[in-house]
């Protein structure tokens, strides 16, 4: 099987582009609203966030799981003309992935500005977890090999790949709820977060258990939200309001030899970073060494924990140390999803820690700090709860994006 | 076209999808069969329209021994499927098959999925789940849908010698 192909390539646009804004609505589970009111209401936020007016923006794109509306029904009610859109279908890491995408869009003379957007009724209307209209629908070709077996919602399919991390290398299950536990951390010092209550290692361990290894609360929160991003050249960044996060590279869901029944290729405790890593590293310019902070996705504490292992932020195996070591915690070396991420402020296919992230490079997290006379926050760094959530000196981030053991997306930013 | 209810699902397979009608026509016959590249003869699973590792779209059908050891599993405590609530915690077990282990590679197997059950195919009781980890050793038995359908499956390989302590997630939920 090719698995091993030359990974590195021969151009890449490390540094030429920026996100200039960004934009959620709040996280709710029961929105009241369509995805299209949801969708304008992101992309509206995060034109204001970057004072861009409608006119200059020119292209749009978005992804889903055929659970959302398309762009050009949100550009026409904000007044947009495009000159490019996409919609694709797609969901956990899709989103460093479309914005590698729009890079392209932009490169190739298409447009000039593109909107990236995720809108979504997570908790109200498609739930990833499997319930209601998805698990009604009849089953056949590949699924015929998963569904029959009570095997289909994300928790159930990975959990076999889960399971052999902790057999393969001793991972226990107080090291891997300390994802949660530092999550949500950061979720209470988040005014979005839709869970802002400190949690236990042992509070993770007695919630019940959902399929082994998986308890509640390893779990992520499925909620209401739209999310935006708006990218456009650097050159062009300084002409809005914010510090521009300008990207030094992107890697766009990089999958392992086969991803259909992906465990026939092992070992199953290895996932896509193993592969994306070969290409972020040497394309951004820095290495695991450099990253002042991280956007790990958390659909479950698990995948968080894989990925970091398996881009390289420790040994492999030692996941289970480096998650449970408070090396991601608000005020150590190199934090993870200070939002709160997927498992604490609400589900967003992994839009939200990339907005996390812009606002951290920028020095201007949205947490409980007071303000100064021209609205600009005064970080006290103090991260006791209901404080400070932002991260001294946030010069490089990394995003992790994870949309299941085979396939991944990555993005590295640093402070324009 | 094969298709039948099984657990409150709708199984259906199309009969434009050759591979997955032949192998789970197979299956019914209780009779496992993968898929053989002509080429490189190598087998895989699952049923796909090319050879991953030469490209070869011929093949041949070949019987192939239904056992092999636990690779890794998930253990479903809270069910989706209302017809699965009553049989929690169900097992859903990846078992490498003896046949083509550590081929082509070191960590590549046909790696087969089934729940775990009992001899005559029921969904395991809790007293069963706790006896199966990875390692444990396993014979494909299969559960009757329609038709030219069956679902293989998994029960515990009462000839076989069984590893004393197959590894199980360390922290017991309701006794399992």
């Amino acid at each position: 099987m090719t698995s091993d192909v030359d990974a590195t390539a021969p151009k890449y646009l490390r540094d030429k582009y920026a996100i200039i804004g960004v934009g959620e609505t709040t996280y709710t589970r029961g929105s009241n609203l369509t995805t299209r009111a949801l969708g304008t209401w992101a992309v509206k936020n995060a034109m204001e966030d970057a004072g861009i007016p409608a006119s200059e923006v020119d292209g749009m794109m978005s992804y889903s799981n055929n659970d959302s509306t398309p762009s050009p029904m949100i550009a026409g009610d904000l007044g947009i003309r495009l000159n490019f859109y996409m919609d694709v279908y797609g969901g956990g890491s899709s989103s460093e992935a479309l914005i590698g995408l729009a890079i392209g869009a932009i490169e190739a003379g298409m447009c000039n500005t593109v909107v990236v957007f995720r809108s979504m009724n997570g908790y109200s209307q498609v739930r990833i977890g499997g319930t209601g209209v998805r698990a009604a629908a009849p089953i056949g070709g590949d699924a015929l090999h998963t569904s029959p077996y009570g095997w289909l919602s994300a928790g159930q399919n990975f959990s076999p790949s889960f399971m052999r991390h902790m057999y393969d290398y001793g991972t226990t299950p107080e090291q891997v709820a300390m994802v949660k536990v530092i999550h949500s951390e950061h979720a209470s010092n988040n005014p979005k977060a839709y869970y802002k209550q400190r949690l236990t290692v042992d509070d993770v361990l007695n919630s019940r258990m959902i399929v082994k290894p998986l308890h509640l609360l390893d779990c992520c929160v499925e909620t209401d939200n739209a999310t935006a991003v708006i990218v456009t050249r650097a050159e062009r960044a300084y002409d809005y309001r914010n510090t521009p996060a300008r990207i030094l590279a992107v890697a766009g869901r990089v999958c392992k030899p086969r991803i259909d029944m992906h465990f026939q290729h092992g070992p199953i405790s290895t996932v896509a970073g193993y592969y994306i890593k070969d290409i972020i590293w040497p394309n951004a310019g820095v290495g695991p060494e450099d990253i002042d902070l991280t956007g790990a996705y958390d659909a479950f504490t698990f995948t968080s924990m894989l990925q970091l292992e398996d881009y390289g932020f420790c040994k492999k195996g030692e996941g289970g140390d480096y998650v449970s070591s408070g090396i991601m915690r608000l005020g150590n070396e190199r934090p993870n999803n200070t939002s709160g991420g997927h498992l604490c402020e609400g589900y967003t296919h992994g839009m939200n820690m990339i907005i996390e992230n812009v606002r951290q490079l920028r020095g201007e997290v949205d947490d409980y700090c007071p303000v100064d006379d021209q609205d600009r926050k005064q970080h006290t760094f103090d991260y006791s709860g209901g404080a400070c959530r932002q991260v001294p000196d946030a010069n490089i981030s990394m995003n992790l994006g994870w949309a299941m053991p085979g396939t991944g997306s990555s993005m590295v930013m640093r402070k324009g | 076209m094969p298709q039948g209810e099984y657990r409150g699902m709708n199984l259906t397979i199309l009969d434009i999808d050759h591979e997955n009608v032949a192998y789970f026509g197979h299956c019914a016959e209780h009779d496992f069969h993968l898929q053989q590249c002509t080429d490189c003869g190598l087998l895989r699973y699952p049923p796909g329209t090319a050879c991953p590792w030469c490209q070869n779209r011929e093949f041949e059908w070949t019987a192939v021994e239904g056992k092999g050891a636990v690779h890794s599993y998930g253990e479903v405590h809270q069910a989706i499927q209302t017809q699965f609530r009553e049989h929690a915690p169900y097992m859903i077990l990846i078992v490498d098959l003896d046949t083509q282990k550590g081929e082509p590679s070191e960590h590549e197997a046909l790696r087969i999925a089934g729940n775990l059950v009992t001899p005559d195919g029921e969904l395991a009781p809790p007293e069963l789940v706790k006896q199966v980890g990875i390692g444990s050793r396993m014979r494909m038995v299969f559960a009757d849908v329609s038709e030219g359908l069956a679902l293989p499956m998994w029960t515990l390989d009462e000839e076989a010698e069984q590893p004393e302590n197959p590894w199980r997630y360390p922290q017991e939920y309701n006794g399992v």
